[in-house]
């Protein structure tokens, strides 16, 4: 019987039949339908993946005319950071790394970030961050943003002033942990709104709030207040949220914004609400499971996404990287992989951005 | 791996005409049909033209909007932003700031 190499989620190649393959990609869409309450990809959809699955090219692409735009979270720390922010350690200057990007690397939009990428250590250093984003500004054409994560995690005991949720929960001291996330919101507020206007006031482009809900729904209420009110006060920034998982973690658990509560929301009803707050580009995520094949994981982004992208009045930029979007949990992940999961994206998934 | 995403799907930057249509995703909040359809009529093209590095070489060139290869005398950085604002009716902070200062 004939077999087609694929990986799993970990990028461990494997074989499998056009049976194996069908059968994990209705697996996989039915997985995200269940918990997300939300259709299945359809037959034709889940051809259109299998089609892709058994293609013999190393390297799968778009038909012409529907290429999209692509946004970089991270930005220059691609080139100049370590590994833990994906780096490869280039000793460039940021603006030299945006311009590697837009000149070498065909970018349609780029962006700067703080080696840390977080807003609470880009505070103090601010005036740096308006100077270097001042110099890429005048030398570069593409569109640019600013980008760092809300990480509420940076306002709890030990980095910060306020007791640290995860250690008061489990003593029991339920008030206090909640207290303390509410206090958290207020802050991490504070320091974005600083920030971003500080980025607005030197012609920044965009701001991208990347990693929104990594410290659960406090973290994801933080960033829709801060939009709210960056964008009353500088309506022509535009402002990117990318998510941190696919669900918002209800760390809290009874926080809410306009209403409805954020633990537990999917991509398609995060969208909503980050429309509501004023945010004008939406990054959704999907997480790989390393224990099943890309078949599934594939088939399980593109339908979450898709119901996202469905949703949607704004454009979507999936996050489709290392664990992400149909995308292997590997740090160098395999280009067989990912231009299969670029082509699902756009061609099923209908998105506007990667 | 952006490299991986732009070989399968991306429009290709200031190659061809990326830039213009996330410009449009950003000032007006665009889906990439309607973004692509408005610069597309802005620069007199097809859809399918936007992604041509042939056709929108020339284009770039005589619009004056910034090519990715180093030419003397062409629009760079800020000056080549000043005539995408024009070209594409939109508000770029940095062109507005700029033109505020001189």
């Amino acid at each position: 019987m004939v077999s087609y190499p694929t990986r799993m989620g970990d990028g461990h190649p494997i074989s499998m039949t056009r049976d194996q393959l069908m059968a994990d990609i209705i697996a996989g869409s039915e997985h995200a339908a269940d918990r997300g309450d939300i259709p299945t990809l359809d037959e034709g959809e889940c051809d259109h993946l299998l089609g892709l699955f058994m293609n013999p090219a190393r390297v799968v692409g778009v038909q012409p005319g529907n290429e999209i735009v692509l946004s970089h979270d991270i930005g220059t720390l691609h080139l100049t950071g370590d590994q833990a922010n994906s780096g490869v350690g280039i000793p460039l200057s940021r603006v030299q790394a945006i311009q590697v990007h837009e000149r070498a690397f065909a970018a349609d939009t780029m962006e700067l970030a703080h080696t840390d990428y977080s807003w609470k250590p880009v505070k103090p250093i601010i005036a740096m961050e308006q100077q270097e984003l001042e110099n890429a500004l005048l030398s570069t054409i593409v569109p640019l943003f600013y980008g760092a994560m809300p990480n509420l995690g940076l306002y709890y005991a030990p980095d910060g002033p306020l007791g640290n949720p995860s250690d008061l929960l489990p003593k029991g001291k339920i008030k206090e942990a909640l207290e303390a996330q509410e206090l958290a919101v207020e802050q991490a507020v504070r320091d974005m709104v600083y920030c971003c206007g500080k980025i607005a006031e030197v012609g920044g482009d965009g701001i991208n709030l990347d990693t929104t809900g990594a410290a659960g729904d406090a973290d994801f209420k933080a960033a829709l207040l801060a939009i709210e009110e960056l964008k009353s006060k500088h309506p022509s920034t535009a402002i990117q949220v990318g998510m941190a998982g696919e669900f918002v973690l209800g760390l809290h658990g009874s926080l809410e914004y306009n209403g409805v509560r954020l633990a537990g929301l999917y991509p398609h009803q995060q969208v909503k609400l980050v429309e509501q707050a004023g945010g004008d580009i939406f990054g959704p995520v999907v997480n790989t499971d390393t224990g099943k094949s890309m078949a599934w994981n594939l088939s399980r982004a593109v339908t979450f996404v898709k119901a996202c992208s469905e949703a949607a009045a704004i454009p979507i930029h999936v996050n489709l990287g290392m664990g992400v979007g149909g995308a292997p949990l590997f740090e160098t992940p395999p280009i067989d992989s990912v231009s299969r999961a670029t082509v699902a994206m756009v061609e099923i998934a209908r998105v506007d951005g990667l | 791996m952006s490299l991986a995403h732009g070989a399968a799907a991306g429009m290709g930057g200031i190659r061809t005409a990326g830039d213009l249509v996330a410009r449009m995703q950003l000032t007006r909040k665009m889906r990439i049909a309607e973004a692509k359809a408005y610069v597309a009529d802005k620069l007199t093209l097809g859809v399918e033209e936007l992604s041509d590095v042939t056709v929108m070489r020339e284009v770039r060139e005589d619009y004056d909007i910034g090519i990715v290869t180093s030419v003397p005398g062409c629009a760079k950085g800020i000056k080549a932003k000043m005539h995408i604002a024009e070209l594409l009716d939109v508000n770029i902070n940095s062109v507005n700031r700029m033109k505020e200062r001189t």
